[in-house]
């Protein structure tokens, strides 16, 4: 069995990598005491004062390791990046501001603070999710970029 | 155990955002078109992630210390405030605009995706900003 044969269906693929995640988040939690949380995790690579950089190289190590582990068993779904280089910029600008001011993004909030039931994460993920709605709104249907 | 433990879990974490097809931008912004050829699968993502989730942090809550001895670090912190609120605003207006957000963007560029090292170069400079915006106003 291949595991395309699986991840063809968009909606069993989206379950079954959330499980993944969620067995993942899971781990975390319970055997580290941690919150997985993708963009709190560089963060902390960037603040000289955090004495803890050795977990976080190796989480980060473990996700770049993910595509080649995941070619062992199948080629790597397609990626589409529609966005041209400016547009990365500034995407990636905002990203990093609005995930260090709100202190987490779609994993630490979306996935991890809305398990624990977070109030902060809720109103985070609600206002994320709305932000980038609109953002898509705007740029697709009405300026067209 | 706890860095080999942190290994395993980025593995994990990285081979479900490939599965789960939260890896492709395109994919994204297709579950963020509600106008357009709405692509709901997506939810399928965060849902089965909470499923597991919420069993394994209900647990977490209830204890001092993990399983492995470490402390239980989960924020106690319950204010909805500006910078939660407006960071969680300018988040989404970047993750709409590329359809990346700092997880796939990490595991499309460790991929060899070019455009995605463009976007990770510049998020990590937008939490430089931060961190050197923070220690200007202490």
């Amino acid at each position: 069995m291949n595991l395309s044969d699986f991840t063809h269906c968009a909606y069993i693929a989206g379950l079954l990598g959330g499980l993944l995640i969620g067995i993942a988040a899971a781990l975390f939690v319970l055997l580290n005491g941690r919150i997985a949380g993708i963009s709190g995790i560089l963060a902390g690579l960037l603040q000289a004062d955090k004495g803890d950089k050795t977990w976080r190289v190796l989480f980060l190590l473990g996700m770049a390791a993910a595509p080649y582990v995941y070619q062992m068993a199948s080629s790597l779904p397609p990626v589409t990046i529609e966005a041209g280089t400016a547009q990365l910029i500034i995407a990636g600008l905002l990203v990093g501001l609005g995930t260090s001011y709100a202190s987490g993004c779609t994993s630490g909030h979306g996935v991890c603070g809305i398990s624990r039931g977070s109030i902060r994460s809720i109103a985070a993920t609600l206002t994320f999710m709305m932000a980038g709605i609109i953002t898509v709104y705007l740029t697709r249907h009405l300026i067209g970029l | 155990m706890l860095n080999i433990n942190a290994f395993v879990v980025g593995l994990l974490f990285g081979l479900g955002l490939i599965i789960s097809g939260m890896t492709d931008p395109s994919k994204v912004i297709g579950f963020l078109d509600l106008a357009g050829a709405w692509d709901p699968s997506l939810a399928f993502v965060m849902g089965g992630a909470i499923l597991v989730g919420a069993g394994a942090f209900t647990l977490a809550k209830k204890r001092q210390r993990s399983l492995l001895g470490a402390p239980m670090q989960l924020s106690s912190a319950t204010e909805l405030d500006k910078g939660l609120l407006i960071g969680s605003l300018v988040f989404g207006i970047g993750w709409g605009l590329s359809g990346f957000c700092p997880g796939p963007a990490v595991v499309s560029a460790a991929a060899g995706q070019p455009k995605a090292w463009i976007f990770v170069a510049s998020m990590l400079a937008g939490m430089a900003l931060y961190v050197m915006i923070e220690r200007r106003g202490k």
